[in-house]
């Protein structure tokens, strides 16, 4: 794998406070390759993030970097993007921030449509606060917060999104980081709200309590699990259970809302 | 300044009127009476002008969305009442930290909770200065009058511009949808324009003092964050840079202090019953003040505050070395009234009056009670 470019990192910042075998390293580098191959200019690009291990991959990045409050990154970034609908925005969250606190706004955002790139790294857990379950965690595991495990049905993240009027949705992870790279360029390309998320093993505050393995393990799993859209596409249902589908699943032309907005005041934004 | 003709306005469109003089182009929020007319009038005129409104799925997101506008360059400016107050405080409180400017007018009803949402009260003089969590600084003006909901919406833009803080402008519900007679004076206000052009040593968070917020977008690449920073904006936890950080968010209020503070004395020169109030309860103050000063000649006095925050302690220091009484009126069960008290150190014996029924305190109540102390 190729070098990333220095010029987007913030390398005296490093080293990063992730844990060792964790996820959002490989994320946030397929984020910088993903950024650096759609061509953008640097001074175009932000990043906008929450309150999580994922969201501090801002801090590392160096373009302008909005590192928000618990579940409002995409707030933030709806006002940032009215303002400013040149900037090209990534959202960086992770699966509690986006689908439990910011379960709200990650609605709303994909019911206008407006144009930001949510890169949703879902470990399944919330990390940052040592292990508690989230809306993401798979029924019966375990958590802080379910010692016994968890009851509650997980959200299918991208379902909701295509519900709540998404246009773009796509899943990757971690193993796989050429492939993310490559959904993260599609969603980038598309206008519209666009939705990734990114499977990403946290060994640390969910692997060890569920008897998951180490990261390798975990990785190994999860590249085993994950099956492309076009294979899935001639699969049953019961070969399909228990395997993740990746890729684009959706990709849906509508009207973008920062783009509609300046049109109805006699402003083309182009 | 030539004038044009008087209007009528009402208090929640004279801060809607006021913003948009004051250069503010974006607007988000959510309906809550009493203060939806700022929304609406919000809503009609920023397309206008091609500014941008838009109306959010909630007040947490209404307090974000202005806050990243204001990164990307724009005056914002959003309006709520007190449940809506509530809900901002969190992303208020991160305003703060990250030194973002943005405007909130809270124009209060009676709480708590739902409480009477139609009914004016001055309930929130607390939470305006302490709502969000943290040792912070703010800066709060209370209008009396719809002229005043005009021209402190203003300085309220500016003053946040100038000093990088959020401001809020308390209004109540009377000032919010009572209609007057304003004049607006002619031509236009002098809105600086954010710009790309700054010196070439520009950091965010300058340690030396007040510096420009160069919005994102223009190759300056910073980090804005709610977490304690360096003067690059990046995250710190070190015990001297935090202790630091925190002493430049409120030294900033401090030095400019008297830009901030804004009060009006009015009545006998050395009162020996002075009124201290704020709001539309300055209304009825005025009454009791014209005819027992100006008709009947008695020393009585009152002095509006135009700011409450933070506490304009030398003006109620000077006054207490005057009157013998000062009278807070308020309608809450006194919250202000503490910290008259405070700066009165004893020179003048402050009594509270105070309603909380959802009705405004009326003329005849002040002046009974200034009455008994003469």
């Amino acid at each position: 794998m190729e070098q990333l470019t220095q010029d987007f990192l913030r390398t005296k910042k490093l080293p990063h406070i992730w844990c060792p075998g964790c996820g959002n390293g490989i994320v946030t580098a397929a984020l910088v390759r993903a950024i650096e191959r759609t061509g953008y200019d640097q001074k175009d690009v932000v990043i906008v993030s929450g309150i999580g291990c994922s969201s501090r991959a801002a801090g590392y990045l160096n373009f302008n970097t909005l590192h928000t409050t618990h579940g409002r990154a995409l707030a933030f970034a709806t006002g940032l993007k009215m303002a400013r609908p040149e900037l090209k925005l990534f959202v960086i969250m992770g699966d509690g921030d986006c689908s439990a606190i910011g379960g709200n706004h990650f609605i709303h955002s994909a019911r206008r449509n407006i144009d930001l790139n949510a890169i949703i790294v879902n470990n399944h857990i919330y990390g940052m606060t040592g292990g508690q379950h989230s809306p993401l965690t798979p029924t019966g595991k375990k958590a802080t917060t379910a010692p016994r495990g968890t009851l509650e049905r997980p959200f299918d993240l991208l379902e909701l999104a295509r519900g709540a009027g998404a246009t773009f949705g796509a899943k990757g992870n971690a193993a796989q980081p050429r492939q993310l790279e490559q959904l993260i360029i599609r969603a980038a390309n598309h206008k519209g709200f666009s939705v990734i998320e990114a499977l990403s093993p946290c060994p640390i505050a969910y692997g060890r309590r569920n008897k998951l393995g180490g990261a390798v393990d975990m990785l190994r799993d999860m590249k085993e699990k994950s099956i492309s859209v076009e294979r899935a596409a001639n699969m049953d249902e019961e070969e399909l259970e228990d395997r993740t589908i990746n890729g684009v699943l959706y990709s849906i032309d509508a009207p973008e809302f920062a783009e509609a907005y300046y049109h109805s005041i006699g402003k083309d934004i182009g | 300044m030539p004038e044009t003709k008087p209007v009528l306005m009402q208090g929640n469109e004279a801060c809607a009127v006021g913003a948009i003089a004051a250069g503010v182009r974006f607007y988000a929020g959510y309906p809550i009476t009493p203060s939806t007319e700022v929304a609406e009038q919000m809503a009609a005129k920023l397309p206008e002008i091609g500014g941008v409104f838009i109306q959010m799925e909630d007040e947490i997101a209404s307090m974000a969305a202005v806050i990243g506008a204001s990164i990307g360059g724009m005056r914002t400016l959003t309006a709520t009442s007190g449940p809506g107050f509530s809900l901002k405080q969190e992303n208020l409180g991160y305003a703060i930290m990250a030194e973002i400017p943005c405007v909130v007018v809270n124009v209060q009803r009676m709480g708590p909770s739902t409480g009477v949402p139609t009914a004016p009260a001055q309930g929130d003089v607390m939470q305006a200065r302490w709502g969000t969590h943290g040792d912070h600084p703010i800066i709060v003006f209370t209008p009396a009058s719809v002229y005043e909901s005009y021209y402190l919406t203003i300085a309220a833009v500016n003053l946040s511009q100038k000093l990088r803080q959020p401001v809020i402008v308390l209004l109540d519900e009377v000032i919010g949808h009572m209609r007057e007679k304003v004049t607006i004076p002619e031509g236009k206000l002098m809105v600086e324009k954010s710009s790309d052009k700054v010196p070439s040593d520009w950091k965010p968070y300058d340690e030396k003092g007040l510096t420009p917020l160069v919005p994102f977008g223009f190759g300056h690449y910073y980090h804005v964050t709610g977490l304690f920073h360096d003067q690059y904006g990046f995250p710190t936890g070190d015990p001297p840079q935090v202790e630091r950080a925190l002493d430049r968010l409120h030294e900033k209020l401090e030095k400019y202090r008297d830009e901030i503070v804004l009060t009006n004395y009015i009545g006998h020169k050395e009162p020996r019953v002075a009124i201290v109030t704020y709001g539309c309860t300055v209304r009825s103050a005025r009454s009791v003040v014209k005819k027992a000063y100006w008709q009947n000649r008695l020393p009585v006095g009152l002095l509006s505050l135009q700011t409450v925050w933070p506490f304009p302690a030398k003006e109620i220091e000077a006054l207490a070395k005057q009157a013998d009484v000062i009278i807070v009126p308020e309608m809450n069960r006194g919250q202000l009234v503490g910290e008259v008290e405070r700066y009165a150190c004893g020179e003048a014996k402050v009594v509270p009056l105070n309603r909380y029924d959802g009705e405004m305190i009326n003329p005849d109540q002040i002046s009974e009670e200034v009455g008994r102390w003469l």
